[in-house]
Parts: structure tokens; C-alpha cells; sequence
């Protein structure tokens, strides 16, 4: 009994501060044309097998993996930190681009952008709609692996604070996938182009991160003079390390902040691409 | 309501839009001609904001479409040309996300929805999803979105495209009704909906204006405007077609048929003389004791100037 009530104060209470921020968001912060394409947007997905099929991949994915490669069922200390968590980025790179790959391609294919565009509202009430509609696709992802919680909490006696702060890392993780399939997305009528375009900007992004290449750069200084630069960039802009501080459990500002700039800069960087495309 | 002044659009060095002006009030219909590629598209894409103009004014209602957008777009109904739609949506469904878009207060959105489905005639496909329309339901669906809100503007790219002829008939009197009360625009290559429901016409040709006018004035400005059809008998062809060409009235007399007791032709009237050439060949007529079967006078045809107009610097 003690365990359940462990496991409510250290995921239902998150989920529902994260479901209540949706909430307020759409309904008492922002204007009622972003709640309107939300809610399209919302349905779209739910009404289409996308939103089941990833659900079903992601979900088939991260759970056989983590338990027949990574073995938590052999870790007796059945810390999921380190084989659950470490994954999740990695099926994220495909599965966050698929969700958000139609975001503003299928606008462009169907021809009603132009439609969208000539309402009364601002790009970024659009912008924003779709985002949220699609990020609270992955939220229910995330929440739907809850099983694995409830599982290893059945094995043995985990931290729970630190697992949530595993997904609460990996789902700023996911934001941000998301948002770089915006500008793609924006960018491209096609897809198909959407999703390999942004999986692999999400894979330099994950990767750009890596403990190794910042050591390798320090080294690299001399030589390597146009790719330095550009080594840099990928570098600073990395989620890596911000996702690991995150997941550790520690609530970083430093790492909130870097999250929800990067966000803000892709939403931004997509009402650019849609502008240029009109013009 | 609209007025547009200068519009300029280029795309890269290619121009496609080349200083159009024009103003369209409440109460009138303006229709848009012009051949493909004119430049049609692209001056409604940018009266509706949705392509920003390289040079320019466009102001709805007052309002300036780039310094007050959403206030000019609010004003605004909008039919696109390839008349888009979310296909995984039902007609309704989709009629009411254009409503709350549109900023239709929550309690009047069934009522607007219900109204905009009943005026273009959608009921029978209601509840059905959009992606199994067929092209005429299509475009219906589409244009009852543009009216949803009844705005002051309407701008409707081609409205009556892949109708059938009743529907066209139909779209083409709902324009008219509601010409009466908004400021509408439309596009279109058919010449003959221009007769049946604009107030007014403006051709364009390459990104320019270059005719514009009420219905009749623009047909008046047609070469065959004035022309004066005769079929008499009492005389040979010949002898008549002289008498014909006599008169200062006639310019050119052209010979449909032509027998030893009478003729048909056409005879185009002398610069500026239009209005007398049919009584100077009935004088003549009179004169001759012709029997007179037939004398008409035509009235300018719009396809004529229409091909007059668009068709001169091409071959050039």
C-alpha cells in the first residue's frame, strides 16, 4: 500500500501539474484561435492511426529493449536511470519528428495554409496550436509507458523521484525534437522529407552533445579550422548534457532555461520559414 | 471596401503582378478576367494577405492588410483557387473550425454553420468526411467557409469552377443576391458570368490592367460593337454591297452571302459613327425598295475584346 501511495504522490501529481498546464495554457493564457487549431489538430491525430502506431512502436521499442539488452531484470538495484532513460532520446530522434512531421508539411500539401493564413489570426496562434497539440501527443506517449514504473517498482525499491525526473528530462528532450520537426516541417511539403530532414538534425543535435566531442574539441583547436566553428556550434547547442543533468535529478535552471529558449527559438525560426514561403 | 492601389509582385526577376489599381464598393461585384497566368491568383493572394505584396497599398474596409492585418482579415471571406480543405474532417466538422477561426460568437456557430450549408447546398453530404467529396461538393464546401461569417468582403477565386450548370447558375445568382449587400471580387475565365452576375469588370493581361468597366461599357469597346446585320432582297448582291460601302456611316461591309437578288452581310461602322449606321442602311434600303428580312444591330461581344485585348502582345 505504502508503494502505491509512493507511486501517486511521484507520478500522478506530475502528470496532472504537466495536464494542468496544457490546460490553463490553452484555456486562460493564450487567445481562443490557438485553442481552435489545438483542438483540430488534437483530433486530427487521434482521428488518423498515427498517433496509435507510434504509441504501439515507441512503447514496443523502449520497453523490449530495456529489458532484454539493458538488464533491468537481472540490475537487482533496478535503478532505471541508466538503462531505461539513457534509450529514450535515442527512439525519440525518429519517434518525435514522426509526430511532428505533418505539422506544417500536410498544411502545405493540402493548400490550406492559404486558408489558415488569410483568418484572422497570427502565424504563432497557429504555430503554438499545432506545437501543444503535438506535444501532448508525446506527453500521452510518455505517461502510456507508466506500465515500466509500476513494473520496476513491483521488482524492487526505486527512487521515484529520480525516475520522474528521467521523464521529466526526456520529455524536454522530446520539446525539442519536436520543435527542430517544426521548422522542417515548415520548410517542405513533403513528409517523408520532414522526417529524414529533422531526424537527422536531431541525431547532430543529440550527438553534438556528447561528453567525447567536447574533449575532442578542446584538442582540435589548431587544425580544422572550418569545421571548428561549426563543431562548436553543434556542440553548445547539444541537449545531451542538459537531458543528463535533468535526469540525474537535478532541476537545473540553467537546464530548464536552455530547453525553453532552444523551444522558443525553433517556434520562432518555423514562423520565419512559414513567412519566406509566402513571400 | 477594397482598395487596392499599385500592387506590384515579383517573384525573383520574373513579374507577375505589374501596378494594378482598382476599388471595389459595397454593392458591387468586380469581376476579375484574364487569361491564365495573368496574374489573377496572385493579386486576390494579395488582397487577402496571404502573399506579401512587393510594392503597394491593399486596405479592406479601411483597415491596411500588413499594418492591421487582422482587423482587415477579419472583414475578409476568401475562396482559394485550388479550394483547400483538412481532409480527414467532416463537412461540418470542418465548417465549424472555420466558423470559430472566423471569430463566429460559440452561440451562433450552429446556427451560421446551418445557415452556410443550406446556401450552398451541402446537406445531402452533411456528416460525410471531405476526402470522399467529389470536386463540385468540394468547392461548395469551400465556399460555404468563405461566407460562414458573413463578411463585407468576399473574394472568390474562380467560385464556379468544376460546378455543373445548374451549380453554376446557383453560385452565379448567390453571387448576385449578395453583391447586393457586400463588396465581392471573383475571378474567372468565363466570360458569360460576367454578364449574369458582375456590376462591374476590370481585365488584366500580364500583370496589368487593361480594361475596365461596367458589363456594358466593356462590350461596347468590343470591334464588332455596332455592327449592323442586314438580309435584303430586290437587288443583286453586288449592287447592294456598293450602296452599302457608299455611306459614311459604313467602314467595311463584309459578305455573309451573296445572290442575284439580294444579300446578307455585316457592315462595321465608321469611326464614331455607330449610333446612325443602322438608319443610314435602312435609308438605304428605303431608297432602293428593298425588302428588308432582317437588320440587327450587334451588340459588342466581351470574348471578342476579351481575345482583343490578351491576344495582341503575344504575337508579338
Amino acid at each position: 500500500m505504502d508503494a502505491f501511495i509512493t507511486l501517486i504522490v511521484s507520478f500522478a501529481i506530475p502528470t496532472a501539474i504537466v495536464a494542468a498546464i496544457f490546460v490553463a495554457l490553452l484555456f486562460y493564457v493564450l487567445p481562443r484561435e490557438v485553442r481552435t487549431i489545438f483542438k483540430r489538430e488534437l483530433k486530427s491525430y487521434f482521428t488518423s492511426p498515427i498517433a496509435y502506431v507510434l504509441f504501439v512502436v515507441f512503447l514496443g521499442i523502449s520497453n523490449a529493449l530495456s529489458f532484454f539488452f539493458t538488464g533491468v531484470l537481472e540490475g537487482g538495484e533496478a535503478d532505471l536511470f541508466l538503462p531505461y532513460f539513457q534509450y529514450l532520446p535515442w527512439y525519440l530522434i525518429l519517434i518525435a519528428p514522426a509526430v511532428g512531421m505533418r505539422l506544417w508539411s500536410e498544411e502545405q500539401r493540402l493548400g490550406t495554409l492559404e486558408l489558415m493564413l488569410t483568418m484572422p489570426l497570427a502565424p504563432w496562434h497557429a504555430i503554438l496550436g499545432k506545437y501543444l497539440a503535438a506535444a501532448v501527443v508525446l506527453f500521452t506517449m510518455l505517461v502510456l509507458s507508466f506500465p515500466i514504473v509500476w513494473t520496476v517498482n513491483f521488482l524492487g525499491e526505486p527512487d521515484n523521484g529520480v525516475l520522474m525526473a528521467g521523464f521529466v528530462a526526456t520529455y524536454f528532450v522530446a520539446l525539442c525534437f519536436l520543435a527542430v520537426t517544426s521548422v522542417i516541417s515548415a520548410i517542405t511539403r513533403s513528409q517523408l522529407v520532414a522526417l529524414l530532414v529533422s531526424v537527422a538534425i536531431c541525431l547532430i543535435l543529440w550527438l553534438g552533445g556528447l561528453p567525447h566531442l567536447s574533449e575532442m574539441l578542446m584538442n582540435l583547436k589548431g587544425g580544422w579550422l572550418v569545421a571548428w566553428p561549426v563543431l562548436k556550434l553543434v556542440n553548445m547547442v547539444g541537449v545531451m548534457p542538459h537531458f543528463t543533468e535533468l535526469a540525474k535529478g537535478v532541476l537545473g535552471l540553467r537546464d530548464i532555461v536552455f530547453f525553453v529558449s532552444f523551444i522558443a527559438f525553433c517556434l520562432f525560426a518555423t514562423s520565419v520559414a512559414i513567412r519566406l514561403k509566402r513571400a | 471596401m477594397i482598395e487596392v492601389e499599385n500592387l506590384h509582385k515579383h517573384f525573383g526577376s520574373k513579374v507577375a503582378v505589374d501596378g494594378v489599381s482598382f476599388t471595389v464598393k459595397k454593392g458591387e461585384v468586380l469581376g476579375f478576367l484574364g487569361p491564365n497566368g495573368a496574374g489573377k491568383s496572385t493579386t486576390m493572394r494579395m488582397v487577402t494577405g496571404y502573399l506579401p505584396a512587393t510594392q503597394g497599398r491593399v486596405r479592406i474596409g479601411g483597415a491596411d492588410i500588413e499594418e492591421n492585418e487582422i482587423e482587415a482579415k477579419s472583414k475578409i471571406g476568401y475562396l482559394p483557387e485550388a479550394a483547400p480543405l483538412y481532409s480527414d474532417m467532416t463537412v461540418e466538422a470542418f465548417l465549424r473550425f472555420a466558423a470559430e477561426m472566423r471569430r463566429v460568437p460559440a452561440s451562433e456557430i450552429q446556427a451560421a454553420v446551418d445557415k452556410a450549408i443550406e446556401t450552398t447546398f451541402l446537406e445531402p453530404v452533411r456528416h460525410q468526411s471531405v476526402d470522399t467529396l467529389s470536386k463540385g461538393y468540394r468547392h461548395r464546401t469551400c465556399f460555404a467557409q468563405s461566407i460562414i461569417h458573413d463578411p463585407e468582403v468576399l473574394i472568390l477565386d474562380e467560385p464556379t469552377d468544376g460546378l455543373d450548370p445548374n451549380q453554376k447558375h446557383e453560385i452565379r445568382q448567390l453571387i448576385r443576391r449578395m453583391g447586393e449587400t457586400k463588396a465581392i471580387l471573383f475571378s474567372t475565365h468565363i466570360l458569360e458570368e460576367v454578364e449574369a452576375s458582375c456590376t462591374r469588370a476590370i481585365i488584366i493581361d500580364r500583370g496589368k490592367v487593361v480594361a475596365d468597366g461596367t458589363p456594358e461599357e466593356l462590350k461596347a469597346r468590343a470591334t464588332n460593337a455596332g455592327t449592323v446585320l442586314l438580309r435584303a432582297t430586290g437587288l443583286a448582291g453586288s449592287g447592294i454591297k456598293a450602296e452599302l460601302e457608299k455611306l459614311s456611316e459604313s467602314s467595311k461591309v463584309e459578305v455573309v452571302e451573296s445572290g442575284d437578288d439580294g444579300i446578307t452581310a455585316r457592315i462595321a461602322p465608321a469611326k464614331g459613327k455607330a449610333d446612325k449606321l443602322s438608319a443610314a442602311v435602312y435609308g438605304v434600303c428605303k431608297e432602293k425598295n428593298l425588302t428588308v428580312h432582317e437588320l440587327k444591330v450587334e451588340e459588342g461581344r466581351l470574348d471578342l475584346l476579351f481575345r482583343e485585348l490578351t491576344k495582341k502582345d503575344a504575337d508579338k
